[in-house]
């Protein structure tokens, strides 16, 4: 054959493999819609669901993952800042800076129902918070935390040398430099990059099972009285969230529309993920606009 | 002496507000980063405390834990030892690895090469976008529709129940396909084009200088991105746990029901009490996923690393 012939050959070949991931892609996402949203009404996303009938709804697991998301973006940012700044500012080439920068690379490549049985070892048992939301929060925190550090640092790293140099010609000392000039500057990048990690918090299922439980008592949407154990805000409630929920009723679930609800379930999860998506990016444009001021 | 004790008190010896800021902002983010590393140090030590207790405390053997294939923690042998044959899982946790790295290997590169070197405008276009969203698709999602979709499936054209390797190695590949392109990408995208140039200069077809010269200079990276991709299989749960049927022996064919390391932790830590033969055991296999997370980790390090020397 000539190199010509294999040169079409090949491309052929490229196309074909090509045809065939967009075919699965397309399936699966058009699959997980076309069944799914049928599923979606107001019912299904505000009522609680049934255990032994049909008609069962989401709505408790629903607040249950943007509540648990909120949480852990409390605990995680804010630690995640912290080290990213000093990762990319203070950092020195030193066998211990060297050795924390394994641990957290080894921190990210962690299964994360590791992350989930740590959590359950340490948050559930040790600590005696049980199967809560607060031990949830926590487990997703250690899951979130080496992502998001990798953020801040690569988001820090790409502010312009000149500024800093720009801050020390004023005066400024290193960490005000830090503080007044170089954190604005990358907050673009970390905050885009947080609603990104969002998507992936909220869909994570194996590092909750044994941290945040797989069951939601009653909870009493009036009630906002965090002390409360009927009240939805109370930390040291169990709570399922949508992708646990998916998982046990396809496990266990004997509601006879167990299907139906997956379905549904499925698909809120993929829309709520494809609006971090297009979140993230809006409004890292929109704030990089206002920064850059053009 | 005395006049220099008088010049230390001065204010300019003293330190500033600014200066004082400074330390506490330097100590406040070193904190950050030795909490995140302590967490990794805590769970590391956490698991293998846990996973070695087994063999330690309960005196199970180690030869037995990784070749016997009964596993029956609660129970003992002849010779006193708790029945903790593993080989089941890890035969079922590698055979879905390995054989969903190389479904999707290949599938994953062609599409980096069509993206890159072929159609790139139409690949930014519409093919990023998409790999973007399935990076982010949760593992749960592709276990559900393992289970109505390709479980059936398989239960009509095979005989058997549908469960087992080939269910979970269908749901892994297309899980981790998005993932090994989008590195794939990276990595063939790195390749200086001065090279391409050169090698269109010599007069050879695109094809030539995809195979001879882009996919060689990557090859490194496309190992990295392969790597990167069983790390998930391998530590993936819920998935997998939703369609391999997770009976714990050895399937004689990949339409059997079988299970994973992953798998049967998943199933089995709820139903086992602390401290217990049966709980340790679980630990044990929570010991030999962290290893291979390790491996996996470390692996892709050495490649990086020969990749910059």
């Amino acid at each position: 054959m000539s190199a010509k012939s294999k040169d079409r050959l090949a491309t052929a070949g490229l196309y074909v493999i090509v045809g065939i991931i967009i075919t699965t892609l397309a399936g699966l996402l058009g699959l997980v819609f076309v069944k799914g949203i049928p599923q979606l009404s107001w019912q299904f996303i505000t009522s609680p669901p049934q255990i032994f009938k049909e008609g069962g709804g989401v709505g408790p697991q629903l607040f249950n993952s943007f509540y648990l998301l909120v949480l852990t973006l409390i605990i995680s940012v804010p630690i995640a800042i912290g080290a990213g700044i000093y990762l990319a500012e203070y950092a020195k080439d030193h066998w211990i800076i060297r050795c924390i920068r394994v641990l957290i690379e080894v921190l990210s490549s962690l299964p994360s129902i590791v992350v989930g049985l740590f959590g359950f070892l340490f948050f559930v048992l040790y600590m005696g918070w049980g199967f809560s939301i607060l031990s949830g929060a926590f487990a997703l925190s250690v899951f979130n935390l080496p992502l998001l550090v990798r953020v801040v640092e690569q988001s820090i790293r790409n502010v312009p040398k000149s500024q800093r140099e720009a801050g020390w010609a004023l005066g400024f000392s290193k960490w005000e430099t830090i503080t007044t000039i170089i954190l604005p500057a990358a907050l673009p990048g970390i905050v885009t990059g947080v609603i990104l990690a969002s998507g992936r918090v909220f869909g994570e299922a194996a590092a909750l099972i044994y941290t945040a439980g797989m069951s939601t008592p009653i909870i009493d949407f009036t009630n906002w009285n965090p002390l409360s154990p009927t009240s939805p805000l109370n930390p040291f409630r169990p709570a399922e969230t949508m992708a646990v929920h998916i998982w046990k009723i396809n496990g266990e679930g004997i509601m006879p529309d167990a299907a139906a609800i997956s379905d549904g379930a499925a698909a809120l999860l993929i829309i709520s993920i494809l609006f971090f998506n297009f979140a993230s990016r809006i409004i890292g444009h929109l704030m990089f606009k206002k920064m850059s001021a053009n | 002496m005395a006049k220099m004790i008088k010049e230390m008190e001065h204010p300019l010896y003293r330190k500033s507000n600014k200066m004082r800021m400074e330390r506490f902002g330097k100590w406040l983010t070193f904190l950050s980063v030795a909490l995140t590393a302590a967490i990794t140090a805590a769970i590391l030590f956490l698991v293998f405390s846990k996973g070695l207790s087994t063999f330690i405390t309960n005196e199970g053997s180690v030869k037995d834990f990784f070749t016997g294939t009964t596993w029956n923690p609660a129970e003992v042998n002849s010779l006193g030892k708790p029945i903790i044959g593993a080989l089941p899982f890890l035969v079922g946790s590698i055979a879905v690895t390995g054989i969903s790295a190389l479904l999707s290997a290949p599938l994953a590169i062609g599409a980096a090469i069509f993206m890159s070197e072929i159609a790139p405008r139409t690949g930014k276009r519409i093919m990023q976008p998409v790999i973007e969203l399935l990076v982010g698709i949760p593992s749960v999602v592709y276990g559900f529709i393992g289970l109505t979709v390709v479980v059936p499936l398989l239960r009509d054209l095979f005989p058997g129940s549908g469960f087992g390797i080939a269910a979970g190695t269908i749901v892994l590949s297309v899980m981790i396909l998005p993932t090994v392109t989008s590195l794939a990408l990276d990595a063939i995208q790195s390749v200086p084009r001065s090279l391409r140039e050169a090698s269109l200069a010599l007069g050879s077809t695109r094809w030539q200088m995809i195979c001879k010269v882009v996919l060689k200079t990557a090859k490194p990276g496309l190992m990295m991105a392969i790597i990167f991709g069983m790390a998930r299989a391998f530590g993936e749960a819920l998935a997998v746990q939703m369609v391999i049927g997770n009976a714990s022996v050895i399937p004689h064919s990949l339409f059997e029901p079988a299970s994973t390391v992953t798998s049967i932790l998943t199933m089995g830590m709820g139903y086992t009490v602390m401290g217990q033969v049966e709980n340790n055991a679980l630990w044990s296999l929570a010991l030999v996923l962290l290893l291979m997370s390790l491996f996996f980790t470390i692996t892709v390090r050495m490649i990086g690393k020969g990749k910059n020397s």
